[in-house]
């Protein structure tokens, strides 16, 4: 038998040889190396974007189709009355024909003069756009007849950059993409480790375990300003949306929303040991933010008994922030709320997820 | 730290250990001490609290009873050193697909206050050709290649190695044995677990048999098999009508005697002496032969003459 193995000196480290450095460059190639994840953070929000950015897009005035029945004297001048106005569609046809079109809804209101001095609206007063065109239609006989308003109006049409559905939207898909991104990408890749065994390997070794929960949040770090870069620089580029304040603020808004994310991405998956329970977790803990928050619509439709807790959610905090700087142009001072909660998530999930996380 | 080397202490020391899982007492007061740079193998079939028990000493698992102290530490106390002196193979352990081979092992590599050089790990474990491939490519054998590197590069005094060639080939068992023996040269202690016989006879200087979360026999394998008190074996099936196994204590050169069911295994000190009185007994009694083999004593035949029971049947 041989005697004990003289113990020598530790190795010294080269910056590489770190734990922390390669335990985050461990996570780093993970992501990079699956595609589906670069898809899901990438390419899934610029479409997202896309398709609610068409949906809502701001257009002119829409043009609404009626018809007008021209079996009876009082036709042509009622006609030519309706022609003016650019915003009807207007087309002359029989009685039989103007009931079909206004039944199958081809129509919104079908004008029935009855004799030379009066006409009939026919029309679903549930149909929000048969309701304009009664108005206008309304208002074009009675001028055409030699009616006067009293009162002069002017108009002044705004569609300011930064008022626009767009651009409220754009910064509430970053913060929801920063959650998500945050949330599954630690979630997953953690619970996985721990169903292969992994963990379990790693503990018996010296690594440090904050360090190791750490390297998640970290990996995230380097993702987000790609990540931020690329959304923003679209925003901008594609749907014009501005951004008015000062990048280091955006950049140190994403910056802790994503830190945020990844202490309660780790809170979440530091007990489950398949990625179906961690799913459902995950779902359960982020959908309240996806309705709450402010990501399609402002949170200030919910009721205001309800308010404080959904200022305090981290998600309200970043979109709020987000949009503050990009749309108002706000700066630190301003953002100082946001910035205080989005850092009491990071400060109270990261501690009670390595105290409660599960390694075997 | 460092013992002095006038009075080495044991690389590992274990002391009534106990653990139970519910209803299971996995073990059961075990006992154990292993001498460094020696390579000591944990022999049983499934279930018998190999597992659980090399688990304890690399302080995965905790004990409910029992004491075990590794290279002159306890875990209690000395975790952290531990950890920086062991290298550990777990039986069931998945690294990262998405990595290559040299990512994983510089991963490791990271972790331990005194490192190996990576290169001369991947040389050591005859992965350089697969150097920058990723861990979902390799085979089972790389794998497990692989994972022992991953060990062998804080440079361990001690390695615990749980079934590392299970479900392997032939060809990659004989690659891994030569690695461990390459260890072992190196003067490291090795800790295996194994339900392969041939693996324990070929690697282990010493080997406990373990039943039932309990050390049923230990010593060298010479000496284990030197138990039977002979050297080769003779098993035989009948067909039909079958004898009593008195009977066949009594046939010349026989020392010991198993059956299940149809199925015999005589302990043989001189086969040449025993076959043909066996043959003419068979005929007296009328009994068919339908197999018939004779082989030198393994330890798997000291399993079966301690237990009734062969090693697979678990």
């Amino acid at each position: 038998m041989a005697d004990a193995r003289p113990r020598g000196e530790d190795t010294p480290r080269t910056w590489r040889e770190y734990p922390i450095v390669q335990l985050t460059l461990a996570r780093y190639r993970e992501f990079y190396r699956e595609p589906e994840a670069m898809f899901w953070t990438f390419v899934f929000p610029l479409l997202m974007a896309a398709g609610l950015g068409v949906a809502f897009r701001s257009r002119p005035p829409e043009v609404i189709p009626i018809a007008l029945v021209q079996e009876l004297a009082g036709t042509s001048a009622a006609a030519t009355a309706l022609s003016k106005e650019r915003q009807l569609d207007l087309r002359t046809v029989s009685d039989s024909t103007g009931r079909r079109l206004l039944r199958t809804g081809k129509v919104a209101l079908l004008v029935v003069p009855t004799d030379s001095q009066a006409v009939e609206f026919r029309f679903d007063n549930t149909r929000p756009e048969a309701v304009t065109a009664r108005r206008i239609v309304d208002d074009a006989l009675q001028r055409g007849r030699g009616r006067t308003d009293p009162v002069a109006v002017g108009e002044d049409i705004v569609t300011d950059r930064g008022s626009r559905y767009i651009d409220f939207l754009v910064p509430g898909l970053l913060g929801m993409n920063l959650m998500s991104s945050s949330m599954w990408g630690i979630g997953f890749s953690v619970v996985d480790q721990r169903r292969k065994r992994l963990l379990k390997r790693f503990v018996a070794t010296p690594m440090s375990r904050p360090q190791y929960l750490a390297s998640f949040v970290l990996a995230r770090l380097s993702l987000l300003v790609i990540e931020v870069a690329f959304l923003v620089g679209m925003g901008a580029l594609v749907f014009d949306v501005p951004v008015r304040g000062s990048l280091l603020a955006l950049g140190v808004v994403s910056l802790l929303g994503t830190l945020a994310f990844g202490g309660l991405g780790l809170l979440v998956a530091a007990r489950p040991k398949t990625v179906e329970a961690a799913s459902g977790m995950m779902n359960f803990s982020m959908l309240p933010m996806w309705v709450l928050s402010g990501v399609f619509f402002s949170s200030s439709n919910f009721p205001d008994a309800i308010q404080p807790f959904i200022q305090a959610l981290p998600l309200t905090a970043l979109n709020d922030a987000l949009r503050a700087n990009m749309l108002e142009g706000a700066g630190f001072l301003q953002l100082a709320g946001e910035l205080g909660i989005m850092a009491a998530w990071l400060l109270a999930t990261f501690p009670i997820a390595l105290k409660i996380f599960r390694w075997q | 730290m460092t013992a002095s080397p006038a009075l080495p202490l044991p690389a590992l020391a274990i002391r009534g250990l106990q653990k139970r899982y519910g209803p299971v007492q996995a073990v059961a007061g075990i006992d154990l001490t292993v001498a460094r740079g020696e390579c000591f193998g944990l022999l049983g079939p499934n279930g018998a609290g190999k597992t659980t028990t090399i688990e304890i000493c690399e302080g995965l698992t905790e004990a409910d009873a029992g004491e075990v102290s590794i290279l002159g530490l306890t875990h209690r106390e000395h975790a952290a050193e531990i950890r920086e002196r062991i290298g550990i193979s777990l039986q069931e352990t998945q690294l990262t697909e998405k990595l290559t081979v040299e990512e994983t092992i510089a991963l490791f590599h990271s972790f331990y206050r005194r490192r190996r050089p990576i290169a001369e790990v991947i040389a050591a474990v005859q992965l350089g050709e697969k150097r920058t491939a990723r861990v979902g490519q390799l085979s089972g054998g790389q794998k497990q290649r692989l994972a022992l590197a991953c060990a062998l590069v804080g440079d361990p005094d001690l390695f615990f190695l749980d079934e590392p060639t299970t479900g392997l080939d032939p060809q990659s068992r004989r690659q891994l044995w030569d690695l461990i023996t390459g260890f072992k040269a190196e003067g490291r202690t090795i800790v295996i677990t194994t339900h392969y016989m041939d693996e324990a006879e070929h690697l282990c200087d010493r080997v406990a048999i373990v039943d039932h979360g309990k050390v049923i026999a230990l010593g060298t394998p010479r000496q284990l098999i030197a138990m039977l008190g002979s050297e080769h074996v003779v098993e035989f099936a009948l067909d039909g009508l079958l004898v009593d196994e008195s009977e066949l204590i009594g046939l010349p050169g026989v020392t010991g005697v198993s059956r299940s069911d149809h199925r015999y295994q005589l302990d043989v000190t001189h086969v040449h002496r025993t076959i043909p009185a066996l043959l003419a007994h068979l005929k007296a009694r009328q009994s068919v032969i339908a197999e018939l083999t004779t082989h030198t004593a393994t330890l798997e035949d000291v399993f079966v003459h301690l237990t009734g029971r062969h090693l697979r049947d678990g």
